[in-house]
Order: C-alpha cells, then structure tokens, then sequence
C-alpha cells in the first residue's frame, strides 16, 4: 500500500482554500470543486511535467478545465504548486484580481486554456493535442476535467469524435462524475448515462474508478498513457462537496457560498484530516 | 476585366502560406472544396484537419491549435462559422486572444439559390462588437490573397469575410495590403462613398455615373472593418459632405452602422446606407438577388443624388 500522506495532507490545504475563498467572494462554487480536489492534487502534485518557473514551457503538460466553475479546487491548487502565492487566494473573483470567476488563460500564471462556458474544454484539449503531435512531442499530455452535467453539450460529443477520429492518446480525459448539477440529480434533469459506454462508442479507452482514491487515480492514468492509438477517458466516482458533511451530495451548494458560521463548521471539519 | 472570387484567392494564397510558414494549419468543417482550403489539404494533409460538420468543436480545436503556438485557420461558410459557432468565438477565441483566423466564405446574399438559412448578412455586426477581434472584408481576389498573408502574421483573432461569386479584379497583382488603412480607390469633392466586400466594384460604378452628371464622387475601400480607419472615414465626410455607405450585409451593425457611429461622434454627416434592409434574403440567382434587395451601382447613384438634392 503506497503512502498518500502528504497528497492527502495537500487535498485537506486545497479544500481549506475552497472554503476560504468563496466566503472571502461570498460566491463561487464549493461544490464541485471538493469533488474534484484529488484529481487536481494528483496532476499538479505528481503527473503533471510543469515548471512553476515558466508556466508556458513549451514542452510542458497541459491542463484544461472543461468545468470552467471549478475555479476555487484549480486557483487553489495552482497557488498550492506555487504559480503564485496563496496569499492571493482571497482576490478570487473581486474587481481588479488575476483571479477570476472562470479560468482566464493571459490572466492567472499556469491556466492553459481560458474555460467557463461549459462544453467547450474538450476541443480545445484536441487542438493542444494536436499542436504537440505536430511539433513531434507524442508525449506531451493534455489533460482535460470534465462535469458529468457538462457531457449534456453536444459539442463535449463533437469533440470525443474527433479525439478518437485523429487517434489522440495523448489527451487524458477526466468526468468528475458527482451525479449533480445546479437544478438536481444530472439523472433526473438530463440523464447523462451510460457515461461509460457513450465513450467507448466513441472508441475511447475507457476506465471508471473511485475519484477520491489516489491509488486508484496513479493507476488510471498510468493504464491511459499506455493505451495507445486512442484518447482515454477516466470516469471517476466522486461526492459533490466531499469532505463537509453538510455540503455532500447537495446539489445546493454547486455555485453557492456558506455563512461564516457554516464556513467555520466546514473548516473545523477539514482539520482532521 | 477579369474576375476572382475571393475564397479562391483565399485558397490558392493559403497554400503558397503552407510553404513559407511550417506553423500555418488549416481546419475545415466538410466544406473544403467550396471554401478553396482543399488545395491546403492536398498539399500538406499533416496540417490540414477536416473536423467534420460540427462548427462548435471546429472553432473550439482551432482555439486549442493557437494555444499551442500554431496559427491556424478555421474555415466554412459565414453563416456556420460564425452563427453557429458564436459563443465559441467568442469564449474560446476572442476572450483568451488567441491567434485564430476565421475565414469564412459564402458571406452575403450572393450565396444565392441556397436561400435565406445559407445567406449571412449580420456576420460583420456579430464579429465587430467582440473584444479583441480584427474584421478584414476584401474586395477582390488580390486584395484576399494579400489580406491571407497579413492576417497570418498579425498576432491575434481575425475574422476574414469573403465570397462566393467571382468579382472584377480592381486591385493590381501587385496590391499591398496594409491592415486599417482604407485605400481612397477614386477622389472625389461632393459625396463620399465607403464601400466593402463585393460593393467596392459597385460603388466605382456608381462614381461613374456621377461623374456622367458632373458630380464628383470619392470611393474609399473599407476593407478592414474593425479597428476602423476613422482619420480617413472623419476626413472624407468633412471633404464631401455627404457620405453613402454600401456593403453586402445587414444596414445594422454592419459598415453603414460602423460610419454612422464614427460620424455621428466626430463629424455628423448627412448619410445613407446601402445594404440589406433588416430582412433575410432568397433563393435566386445573385444578381436577381442583388436588384431585389437594392446593392447596385444604381441604388448607390440614386443615394448620392438625393443627398445632392437632385432627386
């Protein structure tokens, strides 16, 4: 059994970040961003080849956040890597900040791809793809965390399409599958499923794991990066709000601040992580 | 005089491009025999990318190219590219500033029997109101051939609007085309006539039959539409007085609206528009087309003369 402690003790500062930001802006989105803390920790703390001293080396591994409303999970975990400093977390989203409310590539150092209005991610991760293919670089990898309500935007499939058309096993795609979104269960407002097997009719290589388990997330990856000749996708399990009892399958809380009451609950239970 | 249409001067410009510049690609959407980009694919099909008939992950993969340090071109018909793919332009493009070329071919009524659906006349509007975006609309073959070549090296989003019917070649082979700057085709003292696009021939016909009344007509080709050349624009409306306007697009939002603006602030210049008036087009062929719905060189005449208070 491999130790996590310190990727575990890294996920409980990102989700203390969360918190803290979106009282600071008293907006934001919590929900979704908890659920996606351990596969932001994993590919900025471990898989990602990136240097924090030049963001835009050419030859870096690229991330795009298709789930552009996940700021505070991916501002956190850039400031964490050390892009820039935590100290400036608590602009997020306020006038004049580099930290806006979705991804702004020119804005915030380390954000790759600008991302927010939903269903857009995907292709932009292909043309990244692309762009290293021809500049020979097969081993570049572009990265794209997607919402599961996301994959209700025809141009998600437009884009899986083409992933698999032009043979992209460079692109490793993440459905931070939480099971909601803003008006309910994803099921109930658009029934999304089978997630697993849409993508493999798309003819992606396909994986489905416990989102919260680094274990689990190392070992997708590493199988993703061997499969060749097709993109992959990692569908993984994961609880919307992880890690605050009262946030935790809610859908309440996808673009919601809590109280500073609430904010002091939610961080007193991150503590004992 | 001899005839081009400007998406085949597009296509054979972006393919002698492919030989100079290894970091130009082309994307198409399924339309690359008529938007001339085939030639491109032929000649070198590593960098030529058929998305297939979905505009949304063109535009998208096209975003993602430019991140990546290419400068690609993303191409299919006006009404698709930039209609259907709005907010994806908008979003994935302007915002971030990347370096995307949107041509666009198949603009305007001169689409012809394809009919409303397929005529774009509110491209230039939609494009000119995003940040960051440069809006080129060239008036021959000559003038698309170079405008390809200088939208490859301005660094950042543009949106190149051509056609589909062959126009008369006004520009010589040897045209240099310079970004903002609007070339003054003809001089003139009595009315002022800013004209894009298939137009521009139009409105030196009309300066002709000025001139057989005695009225001195300046043409002034507006090719680039945004950032606007509104020193030349503010000059010419002082100089004559009386200012026309004629494009093949929607009177709103458009060139006539982007004068109206300027003059409106800085020279209030009694003017008239010549453009589609608020409507959507037909079938037909593009010179029924054309008469239909008021671009000839007789409505532009007609509008100078009743700004001249001959009619």
């Amino acid at each position: 059994m491999e130790d996590y402690s310190k990727l575990k003790a890294i996920a409980a500062r990102l989700r203390r970040h969360i918190i803290n930001m979106v009282v600071a802006a008293n907006s934001g989105h919590p929900g979704g961003s908890l659920s996606a803390v351990e596969i932001l920790t994993a590919l900025y703390f471990q898989l990602m080849n990136i240097d924090v001293a030049e963001p835009s080396w050419p030859e870096r591994d690229v991330f795009v956040m298709s789930k552009g409303h996940a700021t505070p999970v991916y501002y956190a975990a850039l400031a964490e890597r050390g892009f820039f400093s935590p100290n400036e977390l608590p602009s997020f989203r306020a006038v004049n900040s580099r930290l806006q409310g979705h991804p702004a590539r020119g804005k915030t150092p380390g954000v790759d791809m600008t991302t927010g209005s939903l269903g857009q991610g995907l292709s932009a991760a292909n043309g990244l793809a692309l762009g290293a293919r021809l500049d020979g670089q097969h081993q570049r990898w572009v990265y794209v965390l997607l919402g599961d309500g996301e994959l209700q935007e025809g141009q998600v499939w437009e884009a899986a399409m083409t992933a698999a058309h032009y043979a992209l096993d460079n692109v490793i795609a993440f459905v931070d599958w939480n099971g909601l979104q803003i008006d309910g269960q994803v099921n109930q407002v658009m029934n999304v499923a089978s997630i697993k097997d849409k993508f493999a009719a798309f003819n992606w290589h396909v994986q489905e794991i416990a989102g919260h388990d680094f274990g689990e997330i190392f070992a997708a990856v590493e199988k993703a990066k061997e499969a060749k000749g097709r993109p992959s996708a990692i569908i993984a399990r994961t609880i919307k709000g992880k890690g605050v009892a009262f946030m935790e399958n809610q859908a309440g809380w996808h673009g919601k601040a809590p109280s500073p009451e609430q904010a002091q609950q939610a961080l007193k239970e991150l503590e004992v992580e | 005089m001899a005839k081009t249409a400007t998406r085949d001067a597009y296509g054979k410009a972006l393919g002698e491009l492919g030989a100079e510049n290894s970091d130009v690609v082309v994307l198409d959407a399924d339309l690359s025999g008529s938007t001339k980009t085939a030639a491109f694919a032929q000649k070198y099909p590593q960098r030529f990318f058929n998305i297939g008939i979905a505009e949304g992950d063109l535009i998208g993969t096209a975003a993602g190219l430019a991140a990546s340090g290419k400068i690609p071109f993303a191409s299919s018909f006006a009404v698709f590219a930039v209609g259907r793919a709005y907010d994806q332009i908008r979003a994935s493009i302007a915002y971030p500033n990347l370096n995307v070329k949107i041509a666009a071919t198949h603009a305007g009524l001169t689409v012809g029997e394809d009919g409303a659906t397929h005529q774009m006349n509110e491209d230039i509007a939609l494009m000119r109101a995003l940040p960051n975006m440069t809006v080129v609309v060239p008036a021959d073959g000559a003038e698309a051939a170079a405008a390809t070549r200088v939208v490859a090296l301005h660094q950042g989003p543009v949106y190149l609007r051509l056609g589909r019917p062959a126009v008369p070649d006004i520009n010589g082979e040897a045209y240099a085309f310079e970004l903002l700057k609007a070339p003054v085709l003809r001089e003139g003292e009595d009315v002022a006539i800013f004209a894009c696009g298939y137009m521009v021939h139009l409105a030196l016909e009309a300066a002709d039959l000025l001139a057989e009344q005695g009225i001195s007509a300046a043409v002034i080709n507006v090719h680039t539409l945004k950032p606007l050349d509104t020193e030349t624009i503010i000059r010419y409306a002082r100089r004559c007085r009386r200012v026309v306007t004629a494009e093949e697009h929607s009177i709103i939002g458009g060139l006539g609206g982007a004068i109206a603006e300027v003059l409106g602030e800085e020279a209030p210049t009694p003017m008239v528009r010549i453009g589609v008036r608020d409507t959507f087009g037909e079938s037909g062929k593009p010179a029924a087309l054309l008469e239909k719905y008021g671009l000839t060189s007789k409505a532009i005449f007609d509008a100078a003369m009743k700004l001249l208070g001959q009619k």
